[in-house]
């Protein structure tokens, strides 16, 4: 069953230099399961992520023939009916925990103010549900870090504060960004475990952005490729590691292997008609 | 078998606010000493004679020499130094040639006027400028922000003595609106001096703190026209800021996650961006405040108001060097205090400088 679905998405900055062009029409479709979007450094990942909750901008410009939420038109959705979804039915982990929690507001404030703003909650209840989220990613200590400041948090910490804060509202659809990237081996398992589960057992669709291609293989059920703001290749996640498109081959020979001959890496190859 | 090291026990440290303020009142003492230190090497290198100044050309040589003891010129400049320094810390700043009072007792007199004014026109920057800059900011090249400009850009470059005049003429000669110069009407000014006890010198809250409701409005009718002026000046610098650091603010990534989360536009901008806006924007405002505190000339003047701005001035054409010297240090004192008053607030503020 469908849950989103994304049909020839652009995404356009209009800058003084001209047009930068950061997606160039993307289609996917995302059932209750786990898609993963690998790709290299500004290929457009994030901007794709963001489209989906129409958090672009300006001067970015989205387009689109059509994105649809679980039977809601998103491209025709007002203001009003995007801030209803926000937060509560569409989450998104954003990349750098480092730069996207404020940095003048405790944790506790943080992962609160949704809690307390749009469900009415108390002080009291609220707290003791920010703690909770704060315990199911593996945090030790949760009082203390609700009364932290963001710049008091290590990367990993940060990075679970995001995660706990974005699964608060119970969302249909989760949008990762690198969402494991500064987490030891340990709790990246334990927090994926996590995010598994709610695909598993609550049906939540999950978009999985990573740059660790081992891992969207392992983790994912569907991979999206993508190179300069288009998809090149949409495979299995179980075949991730015998694709056949060059630029995705190049990914994977970038991966350094364990035990494996120690000659220098292999410098990505890029066609130009890969983009086309 | 290796030992390892005791760790060593932490050293005693004060609790972090008194280390902040005691660390405050060090550098605040310092800067002082330093303000104190060139307002008494300008007070020797300034050709005029301060004895001469004090007995007048006719005096005799004894009594140029008594006089010349008494002020303690005899001595060695570090001793000299040393009891000027000794004598500020008392509040004794010497006598002023002009009124033959005590500087010090001057300066209670007039700052108050200077301090009432500058409040209010810095309460009037802040009021409307930070709204002005954050709607500025958040409509982009909108009519909204052309019209923030433009009146920002009117309080630039708009004289201040033209735009203090033409208030007057409008508000208070044709409509009536306002009172006239001065800090009271003439009737009004005599009851305050006898009858409503000076606590603090400022007419608003000494009226206040008396329940003298009459003259407090009396009092407010005349404030409001200089404060409006000099708070224009305040309101464009500080507005234009405000914009600057929220386009700044509301493009970081942690806004982005403020609308992730469903957070309506007024709390993303009032409170999440506008936290960090206060961050920077408490030093501009501190400083605007701090312009004002030393009296602006000008605006005194046209609205005959007997502040600082204008003591000093009047003191320094009658080369009543003890006056000026004075009532530099008391400006420099009230500079730098605000600035670090301003810095205690900024740690407040911001966890990230604590
Ligand atoms: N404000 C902007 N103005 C112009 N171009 C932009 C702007 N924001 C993003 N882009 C462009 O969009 C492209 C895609 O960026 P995006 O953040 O989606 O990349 P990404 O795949 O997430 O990269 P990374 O792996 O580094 O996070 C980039 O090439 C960037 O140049
Ligand atoms: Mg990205």
């Amino acid at each position: 069953m469908t849950l989103l679905s994304v049909k020839n998405l652009r995404v356009t900055f209009d800058t003084e230099a001209g047009k930068v062009e950061a997606v160039r029409g993307v289609s996917f479709s995302l059932g209750r399961e786990r898609l993963g979007i690998v790709g290299e450094s500004g290929s457009g990942k994030t901007m794709t992520g963001r489209s989906v909750l129409r958090l672009i901008r300006p001067p970015g410009r989205i387009e689109a023939e059509e994105m649809r939420f679980d039977g809601i038109d998103l491209m025709a959705a007002s203001e009003r009916q995007m801030r209803a979804l926000r937060g509560q039915r569409i989450a998104m982990v954003m990349q750098d925990p480092k730069y996207s929690l404020n940095p003048v507001m405790k944790i506790g404030a943080q992962l609160t103010e949704g809690l307390r703003l749009r469900d009415g909650m108390s002080a009291k209840a609220a707290r003791l549900k920010a703690i909770e989220a704060l315990e199911a990613v593996q945090i030790r200590g949760p009082e203390r870090v609700m009364e932290a400041y963001p710049h008091e948090l290590s990367g990993g910490m940060g990075q679970r504060v995001m995660i706990a804060m974005m699964l608060i509202p119970n969302p249909d659809l989760l949008i990762a960004d690198e969402p494991t990237s500064a987490l030891d081996v340990t709790v990246q398992a334990e927090v994926l475990s996590i995010l598994d589960g709610l695909v598993r057992d609550r049906g939540m669709g999950l978009i999985f952005i990573s740059h660790d291609l081992r891992l969207v293989g392992r983790f994912c059920d569907r991979v999206l490729v993508m190179y300069k703001g288009r998809v090149v290749e949409e495979l299995e996640a179980k075949n991730l590691m015998n694709a056949t498109h060059p630029y995705t081959q190049g990914l994977l020979n970038c991966l350094p292997r364990i035990g494996g001959n120690r000659s220098p890496l292999p410098g990505l190859d890029r066609a130009a008609e890969w983009a086309e | 078998m290796t030992v390892v090291p005791d760790t060593p026990a932490p050293p005693f440290r004060l609790p972090r606010p008194i280390r902040l303020i005691g660390g405050t009142a060090l550098s605040l003492a310092i800067t002082i000493l330093g303000l104190l230190l060139v307002t008494f090497i300008i007070g020797r290198v300034v050709p005029i004679d301060p004895v001469l100044a004090i007995i007048g050309e006719r005096a005799t040589t004894e009594q140029y020499e008594a006089t010349r003891i008494a002020l303690g010129l005899d001595e060695p400049m570090w001793k000299q130094f040393a009891i000027y320094v000794g004598d500020a810390v008392q509040g004794d700043l010497g006598q002023s040639l002009r009124t033959r009072r005590e500087v010090s007792e001057d300066i209670i007199r007039y700052f108050p006027a200077t301090l009432e004014l500058a409040t209010i026109a810095t309460l009037f920057g802040v009021l409307v400028g930070v709204p002005a800059g954050v709607l500025a900011a958040t409509r982009p090249g909108t009519w909204v922000d052309q019209i923030v400009r433009i009146v920002g850009l009117m309080g630039y470059s708009m004289p201040v003595f033209w735009l203090g005049l033409l208030a007057l003429l409008i508000f208070y000669g044709i409509l009536g609106w306002v009172g006239g110069p001065g800090r009271l009407d003439a009737g009004f000014s005599m009851m305050f001096e006898l009858d409503v006890p000076q606590r603090t010198g400022m007419i608003l809250i000494d009226t206040a703190l008396a329940g003298e409701w009459a003259m407090f409005r009396n009092a407010l009718s005349h404030i409001v026209l200089p404060s409006a002026v000099l708070g224009y000046t305040s309101m464009a610098y500080i507005s234009r800021m405000t914009r600057s650091f929220m386009m700044n603010e509301l493009g970081q990534e942690y806004i982005t996650t403020a609308r992730v989360k469903g957070m309506p536009e007024w709390r993303v901008v009032w409170v999440h961006a506008l936290k960090n806006v206060m961050v920077p924007l408490i030093t501009v405002i501190a400083l605007s405040y701090a312009y004002l505190l030393e009296g602006s000339v000008l605006t005194e003047t046209i609205f005959a108001w007997p502040g600082l701005g204008s003591y000093i001035t009047d003191a320094l054409f009658a080369a009543d060097m003890p006056a000026v010297l004075g009532g530099t240090v008391v400006v420099g004192v009230v500079f730098v205090t605000l600035n670090m008053a301003s810095d205690l607030l900024y740690r407040l503020v911001d966890p990230r400088a604590r």
